[in-house]
């Protein structure tokens, strides 16, 4: 078996940051191959080069031994290469099929031949047993699923090599598994894979070898099965890394945020949050693990003002904040880490500096009768930058959207906890950040959690909560399955309870109330 | 190129390529451009390369005059489209600006220090809350503002002309009687330095506005969370940001600068009021004057300048032969060209990097 990628000595560089240098990677065929680095490592700008997007400064590329010219990503595809990028690219009103062959429709004369493509789409998932119904619309399955169906393109035009982006980051702890089958599946029927990411844990299940990349170099290509998990990390970061949070025990106080038979209705206009009470404390965690989809955005969106409530109560120290403005929430003490650092959290369009200041624009010393100060917004981000290790290659001038996701999600902590609210909401802190910058976000969580904050941490990556918190809350479909220490909390059990199939006696009576809900 | 020399160097190109297009046409019609780059010269300079009278500051005067409104126009566009707004109600402001100066220049009688100002005054407010009606319907109902500003527009048309022609007593059914000296721009001072040119005081106006648009966009806390709002309305939301408010401000302040091209417009160029049987085109003229400027003051006072320049130089291009309407086209172009400036960098990105210079790849992100 030979190289069938080669890319050799490749740079690339950006103003202000070398993205690639000097960077090889080799491929063999029919493997799996990880591409390993923090965010910012450069994995993704070398996958750029490989797939078209961007050329490289030096270097080479070899495809099967002989050298390619990659310019743009047509040319990526007829090289038969493939990629499935974090962010799907579907038209959510059509079905499956007709995303599959957007840009490619075979004609039955002026007609698309509709039939034939799901044929065709059909066979290609089940030899790869994916599984997918080429006629459903994509609005309707589940990101699993559509994540499936960008396989399905790539396969569907013939892609001997895909390119997995941060293929698990969107993904529960199943559909994981079932893709970790799909791609031992592909590999076998030929293909060849590389999966970019930061979780060792996939690494370790699924890649053959692995390359680790960090800050733009190669540290090193390791055979996966000979390689502890550790040993990896520690490629990755430079350091060792400690996985395992350090924390004391947590000293609860008087209950700062509490929900009372909260409902709030979804997008679809039914109810996604269902009686929901809880209260949170000063000094401790809470966490609040259950699968996507069933009713974290909507609780948290509630909490914090964004989206209105049916009925039920929230109060911050004992007042009734149910009915105030996001403004109104943020003055009285209640912070917010949102899910979605790209729509909510981050004006990307705006540099590092006006970023850090959203909440505050209009006061001193940011402001002095309407007018902006341009060198107390400088300083103030000169000092997040400095205090939470924010890496930005202009400093405060840097365009948010030039940042790394993890850098970006810093900045937004930095911001954040400099608020020093009360009453934290932390939504989805560490998705899709590598394992440094994790690490550094679960130290600030209990940090504040330490200095007597109420902290609502909601999370689906049950490890993270089992960790991070002190007390863990399941939800499913909207209500609280069960409440339960972390301290002991078993893994299956927590599982089982987030897919609704088991419930925590201790909580009985809040469940009673909406009771038969299956 | 740095993000700060492509805003600089990409609308130039535009505007190099929209006058070579223009130049290809009028080759292709059997005349010379160089008739066409020599009316252009003497509309901003006054210099007549050839002719018998070397130097006429008139022609300075008519452009100033012809940049005035659409600088104005302009600004208003590009004020809405901060906030990611897009106003086609630019033309209809003006009009509703017009009218109320026309009113208060005719019903109004006070000394000039005070009638002027209260003429420029309610034309400010009367563009103001034309524009505050599609905001209001967007902030309230999310009706689009687009489509409500296309309307008001047409509205606006047949209020003026209905109000001229009915109720302010036309001298012969399309304009008013003339306004009295103290409600006018008018200048003997700036006419007789111009050889009798419609140049008047309306600039000063004008020149306020552009730092004013300039200092809010950019050095206020409202123009802060303008911006905001048009780059992320969600992310604008989360912080706390009023978005509905901004948004009927923003075209309510849109609707202030082109209220403010009317009265100018009617008090300067002309001294009466007037029936229009269609808009003008001065609303659509500040949307390629802002998308050229780039939306920023700097930009629109010199793209408003070069298109203010074009219309002066159509009487002195069709005397020599040429059709007026070229002039058009290079506008036209030269919006088409702007509209393109992505497909434009990439040509400059591939020219320059095959002379292989890494800090000129262009910006992009870095994993």
């Amino acid at each position: 078996m030979g190289f069938v990628i080669e890319m050799l000595g490749i740079t690339k560089d950006f103003p202000g940051i070398r993205a690639n240098d000097d960077v090889t990677l080799q491929v063999e065929e029919r493997s799996i191959h990880a591409l390993l680095g923090e965010n910012g490592a450069g994995k993704s700008t070398l996958m750029s080069i490989l797939f078209g997007l961007y050329l490289p400064d030096s270097g080479s590329i070899r495809i099967r031994g002989k050298e390619v010219h990659i310019t743009d990503p047509n040319a990526a595809t007829a090289l038969g290469i493939g990629m499935v990028h974090q962010h799907f690219k579907l038209v959510h009103n059509f079905t499956v099929t007709e995303n599959i062959i957007l840009g490619q429709e075979p004609a039955k004369g002026p007609l698309i031949d509709i039939r034939k493509a799901e044929m065709k789409v059909e066979n290609i998932s089940r030899l790869y047993g994916l599984a997918v119904d080429p006629r459903a619309k994509i609005e309707d399955i589940s990101v699993g699923m559509q994540q499936r169906v960008e396989i399905l393109k790539m396969l569907y035009r013939d892609a001997e090599i895909l390119i997995f982006d941060e293929p698990t980051a969107v993904l529960t702890p199943q559909e994981i598994r079932e893709l970790i089958q799909i791609m031992r599946r592909l590999t076998a029927e030929g293909k060849t894979i590389i999966l970019i990411t930061h979780k060792l844990k996939e690494i370790k299940e699924v890649a053959d070898v692995c390359t680790v990349l960090r800050r733009g170099k190669c540290i090193g290509t390791v055979n996966v099965a000979d390689t502890s998990e550790e040993r990896m990390a520690e490629m990755m970061v430079g350091r060792e890394v400690n996985f395992h949070v350090e924390k004391g025990p947590a000293k609860p106080g008087e209950v700062l945020l509490r929900i009372e038979n909260l409902n709030v209705k979804n997008q679809k206009g039914v109810l996604g949050v269902k009686n929901f009470s809880l209260e949170v404390r000063a000094g401790e965690v809470l966490g609040l693990c259950g699968i996507d989809g069933n009713g974290q955005t909507e609780l948290v969106h509630a909490i914090t003002g964004l989206d209105r409530v049916e009925s039920g109560r929230i109060l911050l120290r004992d007042r009734d904040i149910t009915n105030l403005s996001i403004k109104e929430r943020s003055d009285l003490g209640l912070g917010h880490i949102p899910e979605d650092r790209h729509r909510h959290g981050l004006i990307l369009d705006f540099n590092l500096d006006e970023n850090l200041i959203v909440h505050n624009y209009y006061k001193k010393p940011y402001a002095h009768f309407g007018f902006m100060d341009k060198k107390a917004i400088r300083r103030n981000a000169e000092r997040l930058i400095r205090e939470f290790d924010v890496r930005s290659g202009e400093g405060p001038a840097t365009p948010t959207r030039s940042m790394s996701g993890g850098n970006q999600q810093k900045a937004i902590v930095a911001r954040e906890v400099d608020l020093s609210s009360d009453v934290f909401v932390i939504a989805q802190p560490t998705r899709g950040l590598d394992v440094g910058a994790i690490e550094y976000i679960h130290k600030r969580i209990i940090a504040e959690r330490d200095k007597g904050k109420a902290i609502l941490l909601v999370s689906l990556e049950l490890d993270e909560i089992m960790d991070v918190s002190d007390r863990i809350a399941v939800i499913h479909g909207g209500e609280i399955v069960g409440i339960v220490e972390a301290q002991g909390a078993d893994e299956n059990e927590l599982g089982l309870m987030m897919s609704g199939s088991l419930r925590k006696t201790a909580k009985r009576k809040e469940t009673a109330a909406t009771g038969g809900r299956q | 190129m740095t993000k700060r020399s492509e805003k600089i160097v990409l609308p130039l190109i535009s505007v190099f390529l929209g006058f070579f297009i223009g130049s290809i046409i009028i080759i292709a019609t059997g005349r010379s451009p160089a008739v066409m780059f020599t009316a252009m010269i003497r509309g901003i300079s006054g210099l007549d390369i050839k002719g018998e009278l070397p130097f006429n500051p008139r022609y300075i005067g008519e452009f100033v005059v012809q940049s005035m409104p659409i600088i104005l126009t302009g600004l208003s566009f590009a004020f809405a489209a901060r906030t990611g707004l897009f106003s086609i109600g630019a033309e209809g402001q003006l009009m509703a600006g017009s009218l109320a100066a026309t009113a208060v220049a005719l019903l109004v009688h006070a000394p000039k220090f005070i009638h002027l100002p209260l003429v420029l005054l309610a034309g400010i407010v009367a563009g103001a809350l034309w524009g505050a009606i599609p905001g209001l319907l967007k902030a309230k109902y999310n009706v689009s503002e687009v489509v409500v500003t296309i309307m008001l527009n047409y509205v606006a048309l047949h209020l003026n002309n209905y109000t001229i022609l009915n109720i302010f007593g036309s001298v012969d059914r399309v304009k008013t009687a003339e306004f009295s000296e103290t409600a006018l721009l008018h200048s003997p001072f700036l006419e007789s330095i111009t050889r009798n040119s419609r140049l008047n005081w309306g600039f000063i106006p004008v020149i306020i506005a552009l730092v004013i648009y300039s200092l809010v966009i950019n050095k206020t806390t409202f123009g802060y969370s303008l911006r905001a709002v048009g780059f992320n309305k969600e992310a604008a939301r989360y912080a706390g940001m009023k978005v509905n408010r901004n948004t009927v401000l923003s075209l309510t302040i849109a609707g202030a600068f082109a209220g403010l091209a009317g009265a100018i417009i009617t008090t300067g160029t002309f001294n009466f009021g007037r029936a229009m049987s269609a808009a003008e085109g001065y609303g659509f003229d500040g949307i390629a004057v802002a998308l050229v400027g780039g939306n920023e003051a700097i930009g629109i006072l010199f793209s408003g300048m070069l298109f203010g320049m074009l219309k002066a130089a159509q009487p002195l291009m069709q005397s020599q032969g040429i059709p007026r309407e070229i002039t058009g086209i290079i506008q036209a172009s030269i919006v088409l060209f702007v509209a393109m400036q992505f497909g434009i960098k990439m040509v400059i990105d591939k020219l320059k990097g095959h002379k292989a210079k890494p800090e000129s790849v262009g910006e992009g992100a870095a994993t």
